[in-house]
């Protein structure tokens, strides 16, 4: 050996490994410093407006709306003239064109969209890139080729459109949650008044731009931005339809409100999901589907599998390799490209997580957070494991709506379903098991309108969504997902 | 009993404390993940440590029917100084060499840290008498390899004759004594995950140092699924028995880029104390070049061309 | 002397069973003393169909396709006296020939209103009707027989099990019905009948958190006030043909569950 070699070959084994800091560039959008509402393909000043903000930093983003009864009015009226002089008449295959373009677009601007949905809602870069953008787009692109083919949806039924259709979406899928509404609705030959979510209301102002590009006719898509209020204002207004995304609470108080008016009305409320693992679940990939079902866009899912049901002959590798999956769990900035959890959407939303997790452990569970270091600004939550939970406590009963999971525990699978079913809620249910006729009996028995059987948090726009009892009716995804916007004579 | 589902007959193994299941795999969430990891963003420091501990980690390769002492000892030259250019590089782990080539290699080699590794047992089929297989491993031990690679018999292991399989291994062991057994499962014809999860536990509780994936002789190899699969079942043993067993991803690994996606899954599933050469190799041969391209590339800012580095 | 006819005790139908109302009261309807239901017996009925709906929502839909055939010809055996209960041969024939127009959809159904998705990924994707539980049904006025028909069939074809308020005015068709269920082979339980005063049953129907959907196509009066009160557990509301058939009568009375499963090996 040369005495080259023999330096080279003393040099000490480095040990640790700590991945750089890897941030999506924010220079890909260029945000406005005041937006108003989207009213007949034009933007009205709006009369009151409030600040948006980034909840991972809460750094001031944008100046918006706050839409005013007058102001719903003036956005279902532009609805209803787009609705009337056009629109309505249109051939079914110059929609879907429309929808195809828009579909497009969104493709084409992905990187942009999926930067300012993480900027303003706070979830990692990496769901929004690979989930929520591509959906997105997807979904238009689906309901583009139902639009001149609605007579073969339902057989026997002479579909036509509603007329206005009057949606709100949940602050959790920003972009996402408006393909799942606008897209069908307009397939459908509806015109629609949409209004995000007072905390992610930007990703559906930069969509406006979106349909200034696809050239879609005037008023055919309205937006107006603002809290409840608005919210409420539109549900009072002259549209033909109301389809809600939200809390449970509010959905009831949309029903009241609509009752005996004959409006048509969808929602999609809240749920309380069973995540069932069974003694011969291919378990690492079980335990992926735990993270996945709980921990994925910080658990603001509201079909997130925050109630993990296990069985007791499994319980401890379980919860073993569960802790350990907690410990690589990367928290932190949602633009950068490791982030696995994100930022909690806002400080309500983090009072709300933190009053029910300190019931939790008032009530005896028993608590597992990872080491983790929080960012001192925005809002943040570790994920959340609760273990020793009784069915009674308010964590096993409430919709969390965060990183929070509870630990129970059954023995046969009779008790599985019982302690599954065993709530107001009925959106979505796992199931883990190697042993095929179980999972179609589980399938069969728990009464969800969504069963992922060996998978968890999956979708698709050709898969109808939505939910039994108190987590709301009608389905958005897939044929079905026409329906809530047709007529039928 | 359902704790211990699919569990085939001859498995029985005594692997002291037993492994309550076996489990099994699957294959869509498993790719899932690995995919999700592969994603991974190393830059910058990050991704200079985990290309210089790749080099580190490497078994240099050569395995041809062409070989001969000239070849292996420029190989071995490669092996301890593999970036003449940058002193700054460290050796390679080791270099691995078929039985007739490993006189020469320890020549070579002597008084660096670079280790000669030897594959046996009728590579790559592995489908010769069992005395043959343990004469060859004896063989090569005596000859000075530090480090024996073996093949698994995958005829009798598809047959369900585990028993033989693992009688094998722990043959194969007695023989090798104090030098290290790498045994590699061949995945690119076992099938499927489970049979990959079997086979890695039917190694371990046999005896085996290191798992590793392939031959390098079959165009599906060491892929990150085979891979994650394997380090769970090394993860696995590690939680009931507490013993740490290698892994040694080989084959198919070309380009710095899956070096680095192989030791983020290590590091995300074994967490840092793998990420080193004594529980971690890469079998490579044209993936050290790439590597190196890598490193400049990080150091200087600019994009580099192979003619700069030396082919060996 | 011409023989007196024994008269019929007009009874409410519930789990199967005839009981008079817990309450003891009556209300006179078409000539006869007919049983004046109460909130209690509202609360007995839906409890009984909870109890039967596992039961009759497990059944294979060939089993349950043949069951409700059962009670065509039942109803065929008393078409005289259904004939004299409501506005007479035709409306019973037209209803009787409604519930084996339905009793064919049972095992149909899935193929009509299920789907199979092409998701794009490595997963099995379908979509099948189930029934939501139990439903509320207040039955229309009139017809008082082929509007009770129209409304139970489609909601039992798809599984559910259901609690009726009958026409206030002709209740009797109502009964009549019932004691043919009772001889076919439903199970008791699955269809349970209250006569009794709309006003004061249906918005205990519509507020019962045990009541999944409610069928408010023969609802008269304070609709928006039922509605309201169906808010409370986020009951389906079904709006459907007062004497009419489709299979588009049955879907609002189901849940759609879709199953994903991975596809490996």
């Amino acid at each position: 050996m040369t005495e080259l070699e023999r330096k080279q070959d003393q040099a000490p084994i480095p040990v640790g490994w700590e991945y750089e800091t890897a941030p999506e560039s924010r220079d890909i959008v260029t945000l406005r410093e005041r937006y108003g509402h989207f009213v007949g393909g034009e933007w009205l000043e709006p009369k009151e407006t409030y600040t948006t903000i980034s909840p991972a930093t809460e750094e001031p983003l944008a100046e918006v709306g706050q839409a005013t009864e007058a102001e719903v009015q003036l956005a279902v009226q532009a609805a209803r003239d787009a609705f009337e002089n056009g629109w309505s008449a249109l051939a079914g295959a110059e929609r879907a064109k429309y929808l195809y373009r828009i579909a497009r677009i969104l493709q084409e601007r992905a990187r942009e969209f999926a930067v300012l949905e993480s900027l303003n809602g706070g979830k990692p870069i990496r769901e929004s890139r690979d989930v929520d953008v591509p959906l997105s787009a997807a979904h238009f692109f689906y309901y583009a080729g139902w639009a001149d083919k609605l007579e073969y949806a339902f057989p026997n039924r002479k579909p036509k459109p509603l007329g206005v259709a009057g949606q709100i979406i949940p602050w959790n899928f920003p972009l996402l949650m408006l393909a799942w509404k606008v897209a069908p609705a307009l397939a459908a030959g509806n015109t629609v008044v949409l209004k995000p979510a007072e905390t992610t209301p930007l990703s559906a102002l930069l969509f406006c731009d979106v349909l200034r590009q696809a050239e879609l006719p005037a008023g055919v898509v309205n937006i107006i931005t603002g809290n409840g209020r608005a919210g409420a204002a539109l549900v009072k207004s002259d549209v033909d339809k109301i389809a809600f995304t939200g809390s449970t609470e509010v959905g009831k108080a949309i029903k009241r409100e609509l009752a005996g008016t004959g409006k048509k009305l969808t929602l999609e409320l809240g749920g309380k999901a069973a995540n069932v693992i069974f003694d011969d679940a291919a378990l690492d990939q079980a335990v992926e589907g735990i993270v996945n079902g709980i921990y994925f866009n910080q658990g603001h899912v509201c079909c997130a599998g925050s109630r993990l049901l296990v069985q007791e002959s499994i319980y401890e590798a379980t919860i073993d390799k569960l802790k350990r999956r907690l410990q690589t769990l990367r928290v932190g900035d949602p633009l950068d490209k490791n982030t696995d959890v994100g930022a909690i959407n806002s400080q309500a939303q983090l009072e709300k997580i933190q009053e029910l997790v300190a019931s939790g452990e008032e009530e005896g569970a028993e608590i597992y957070q990872p080491p983790c270091r929080l960012p001192e600004k925005g809002y943040w939550f570790v994920p959340t494991v609760f273990t020793n939970v009784a069915q009674s406590y308010r964590i096993a009963q409430e919709e969390i709506f965060g990183p929070v999971l509870s630990v129970l525990t059954f023995r046969t699978p009779d008790e599985a379903v019982e302690k599954a079913n065993n709530t107001p809620y009925g959106l979505s249910a796992g199931v883990w098991t190697e042993k095929g006729s179980r999972i179609l009996a589980m399938a069969q028995r728990l009464r969800a309108g969504v069963i992922w059987a060996n998978t968890y948090n999956r979708f698709d726009p050709t898969s109808p969504f939505g939910g039994y009892k108190e987590s709301g009716f009608g389905r958005e995804g897939g044929l079905h997902g026409l329906a809530p916007y047709l007529d039928f004579e | 009993m359902a704790q211990a589902p699919a569990l085939p007959v001859g498995f029985e193994l005594p692997l002291e404390p037993r492994l309550p299941r076996i489990g099994s795999i699957d294959q869509v969430a498993l790719e899932e993940r690995a995919a999700t990891l592969a994603k991974r963003s190393i830059k910058r420091e990050a991704k200079i440590f985990a290309l210089e501990l790749a080099v580190r980690m490497t078994d240099l390769t050569t395995l041809e029917g062409s070989d001969t002492p000239g070849k292996v000892s420029a190989l071995a030259s490669k092996a301890i100084r593999p970036d003449p250019a940058d002193a700054s590089v460290p050796s390679v782990a080791a270099i691995c060499v078929y039985p007739n080539l490993v006189p020469a290699a320890v020549e070579r080699v002597r008084g660096s840290s670079v280790k000669v590794a030897s594959v046996a047992t009728a590579f790559p089929s592995g489908q010769s008498p069992l005395e043959t297989k343990l004469e060859e491993v004896r063989w090569v031990i005596e000859h000075g390899a530090d480090e024996v690679d073996m093949v698994i018999d995958r005829g009798a292991f598809l047959a369900g004759r585990y028993a033989k399989v693992y009688d094998e291994i722990v043959r194969v062991k007695e023989a090798c004594g104090e030098t290290h057994l790498k045994v590699i499962l061949e995945t690119g014809e076992l099938g499927t995950y489970d049979n990959v999860r079997r086979a890695s536990l039917l190694a371990i509780a046999a005896g085996a140092d290191f798992i590793k994936t392939s031959t390098g002789k079959l165009p599906s190899s060491a892929t990150l699924p085979v891979a994650l699969v394997m380090l769970e079942a090394i993860r696995d043993v590690y939680d009931e028995t507490g013993r740490r067993v290698g892994f040694k991803p080989a084959g198919g690994i070309r380009n710095a880029k899956q070096a680095v996606q192989h030791l983020v899954l290590t590091h995300e599933t074994l967490g840092a104390d793998w990420l080193t050469p004594d529980l971690y190799r890469f079998g490579a041969s044209s993936l050290l070049n790439d590597i190196l391209m890598q490193i400049r590339k990080e150091k200087t800012g600019r994009y580099q061309s192979p003619d700069y580095f030396t082919i060996d | 002397m011409s023989r007196l006819p024994v008269r019929k005790t007009y009874k409410l139908f519930i789990g199967g069973d005839f009981p008079r109302s817990e309450s003891g009261r009556t209300y006179e309807a078409e000539g006869q003393n007919v049983a004046l239901a109460s909130r209690k017996d509202v609360r007995d009925a839906v409890r009984a169909a909870r109890s039967a709906f596992p039961k009759w929502a497990g059944m294979t839909a060939y089993n349950r396709g043949q069951v409700l055939y059962r009670v065509a010809e039942m109803m065929e055996a008393r078409r005289s006296e259904f004939a004299d209960l409501c506005s007479g041969p035709k409306e019973v024939e037209r209803s009787i020939d409604r519930f084996v127009w339905y009793a064919g959809w049972a095992d149909k159904l899935a193929q009509v209103i299920g789907s199979s998705n092409p998701v794009a990924g490595p997963y099995f994707n379908f979509t099948v009707p189930e029934p939501q539980g139990v439903a509320g049904i207040l039955a229309p006025q009139e017809p008082p027989l082929a509007g009770l028909v129209s409304r139970i069939a489609p909601a039992l074809v798809g599984g559910n099990a259901v609690v009726v308020v009958a026409s206030e005015p002709h209740p009797l068709a109502a009964i009549e019905l019932a004691e043919a269920l009772a001889t076919a082979d439903v199970p008791g339980g699955v269809v349970n009948i209250l006569t009794g005063l709309r006003e004061e049953l249906a918005p205990v129907l519509a507020s019962h958190m045990d009541v999944n959907a409610l069928d408010v196509s023969g609802a008269d009066g304070d609709l928006a006030e039922l509605e309201r009160l169906a808010a409370d557990n986020v009951k389906r509301i079904v709006r459907g043909a007062a004497d009419g058939q489709s299979a588009w009568e049955i879907e609002p009375f189901l849940e759609l569950k879709t199953v994903w499963h991975p596809i490996g090996v």
